[in-house]
């Protein structure tokens, strides 16, 4: 072999082409992060004036009293739970035509643009913002929380449920229908075999996000749990509201261990 | 009596997947439809119970003309057409008998099917097939639980259970060993000549088609340019379905593919690839 061939080289090509676009852009972010960073007002002084504040307040949670407040705090969990239980099982309910109708490979072009659209704005509120609008429509108290949670579960059901369906292997469907099935048929036997795991699995755990949100959407008047926490600050009772913090801590624990038991069993 | 004029399919990408077939196929016929990939034998199959609109022609089973019928009526006619498809197409999260059960599903009603309360004359006959393929010792397994041989007979019982006047099988051996396809073709074959069957079968697998199959069609290029006797099958007919570069790596194929057995083997090696006749293709099993 007397003939040296020239190695050839390789490198990556960059994302983006153009080496001036590139480097400009790069430069463009770092000004841009030095400034912002600048203009964040921190005033060294009050960081160290809270730090033993902060150490208080802590210390103000300890012990958790579960005992003076415990008839307001089972009062407020048990309708917590049950405002769960409620607005979770409608919004499932609701979210079903919902997401079907929101998956593009078995609904219709007008179908799934006005379904998409509506899961897109029951998504685009923040549930403390809808807790305050419903709080305003039908006034304090657990029927607001309840709406609110169950609007906020059709928006994150329904979108998941339908890109369940849009992932799902069209060949199995594709037997079902050349039986000669209704369209119902065909969803019951074609689709729902499908997408049923990770639905129960996503329904669990939406139940636990419905339930720890009861605990916030209380605080601006929804009901719940969230309310019992409220007044226990207002009160300065932090040793309670510690024990609140601490039964919310424990029923999300048990939704979580309880979800990935149950995942297992019915995959 | 299978009765196709003109099927001519336009995609919406613009590809001209078939190009004016015609085609009968009589009561009680089993025929194969050969073809190299992408000539279009998945669409016909497809057309005919219109999983596929055709663009325009006619498909006409028993002088019922399929292509106009509005959705009920379309629902009625597919229940006529048993399906069995490549990779089996089972749902696999339902159960074996679930899966066979839901070839009645264009008979019963809504309720009847949610609730699993089919009419004891379909679970009679779901046993019943299970049986005649040797799987009723399987009815409460799930679908995914099964080998693919297992698969595919379910596929078939799903099939049956229609009690259809057709059947359409895509490509059943696709995924299967030699041994398996065999098994799979033959159990097709004697179903159909059980039940006065005809169906139409979509193979790659030239070889399988000479077989079991009475009458051969072989389409290119969404245009039929055989249709006769598996004995016509000569190297030259190969050639214009396949194409020149094609046909020698199917004789390739079939030389791999035939060696169950050391004898076949041998068999193989002796004859000439022109020569790819029925007897000695049936006589390899």
């Amino acid at each position: 072999m007397t003939d040296v061939a020239l190695p050839r080289r390789w490198k990556k090509p960059p994302l983006i082409k153009s080496a001036f676009l590139r480097w400009s852009l790069g430069l463009g972010a770092a000004i841009y992060l030095a400034l912002v960073i600048q203009t964040t007002p921190v005033n060294w002084a009050r960081v160290w004036e809270g730090i033993p504040r902060g150490a208080r307040f802590i210390a103000a949670f300890f012990p958790p009293d579960f005992v003076t407040r415990s008839a307001e705090i089972i009062e407020g969990i048990s309708e917590s739970l049950w405002m769960t239980v409620v607005a979770t099982v409608i919004g499932i309910a609701l979210s079903v035509p919902f997401g079907i109708g929101a998956a593009k490979n078995i609904a219709p072009a007008p179908v799934y643009y006005f379904c998409r659209g509506f899961l897109a704005v029951s998504r685009s509120f923040q549930e403390i913002i809808l807790a305050i609008f419903f709080v305003k429509l039908f006034g304090f108290g657990p029927f607001a929380g309840v709406v609110t949670l169950s609007v906020a579960t059709i928006g994150f059901y329904g979108k998941l449920l339908a890109e369940d369906i849009e992932d799902m292997d069209m060949g199995q469907a594709e037997a079902v229908r050349a039986t000669g099935s209704s369209w119902l048929q065909w969803i019951n036997y074609g689709v729902q075999p499908q997408v049923m795991p990770r639905m129960i699995g996503l329904g669990l755990y939406r139940f636990d996000i419905n339930f720890r949100e009861s605990a916030v959407i209380g605080i601006v008047g929804g009901g719940g749990i969230g309310a019992t926490l409220n007044t226990a600050f207002d009160r300065y009772e932090f040793d309670s509201a510690a024990a609140i913090l601490l039964v919310i801590i424990g029923i999300v624990m048990i939704c979580e261990y309880g979800s990935g038991y149950l995942r297992k069993w019915v995959q | 009596m299978l009765r196709i004029k003109g099927l001519t399919k336009r995609y919406r990408t613009g590809d001209l997947a078939l190009k004016g077939i015609d085609l009968d196929v009589p009561d009680g016929q089993v025929m194969a439809l050969i073809g190299p990939s992408g000539a279009g034998k998945s669409t016909v199959i497809r057309c005919i119970n219109r999983l596929v609109e055709p663009t325009s022609g006619s498909v006409a089973l028993n002088d019922v003309e399929i292509t106009r019928l509005g959705s009920g009526e379309l629902r009625r006619a597919r229940r006529r057409m048993g399906m069995i498809f490549q990779e089996y197409a089972l749902v696999e999260r339902l159960s074996v008998m679930e899966n066979v059960l839901s070839g009645r599903l264009g008979y019963v009603n809504f309720w009847q099917s949610w609730l699993r309360k089919f009419p004891q004359a379909d679970i009679d006959e779901a046993f019943r097939l299970l049986s005649r393929v040797g799987l009723d010792h399987m009815a409460n397994k799930r679908a995914d639980e099964l080998s693919g041989g297992q698969r595919q007979r379910v596929g078939i019982c799903r099939a049956l259970i229609q009690n259809p006047e057709l059947l359409l099988v895509d490509e059943p051996t696709a995924s299967l060993d030699p041994k398996t396809s065999r098994q799979i073709m033959r159990l097709i074959k004697e179903l159909c000549e059980e039940r006065k069957l005809s169906a139409i079968i979509n193979i790659h697998d030239v070889m399988l088609a000479q077989m079991f199959a009475e009458r051969i069609v072989g389409l290119q290029l969404g245009a039929i340019v055989y249709d006769g006797p598996p004995t016509g099958l000569t190297a030259a007919v190969l050639t214009k379905i396949y194409g020149e570069e094609d046909w020698s790596a199917t004789i390739r194929k079939v030389d791999e593919d035939a060696p169950d057995e050391a004898d076949d083997n041998a068999i193989a090696k002796a004859m000439p690839p022109a020569s790819l006749e029925r007897d000695r293709m049936a006589g390899l099993n």
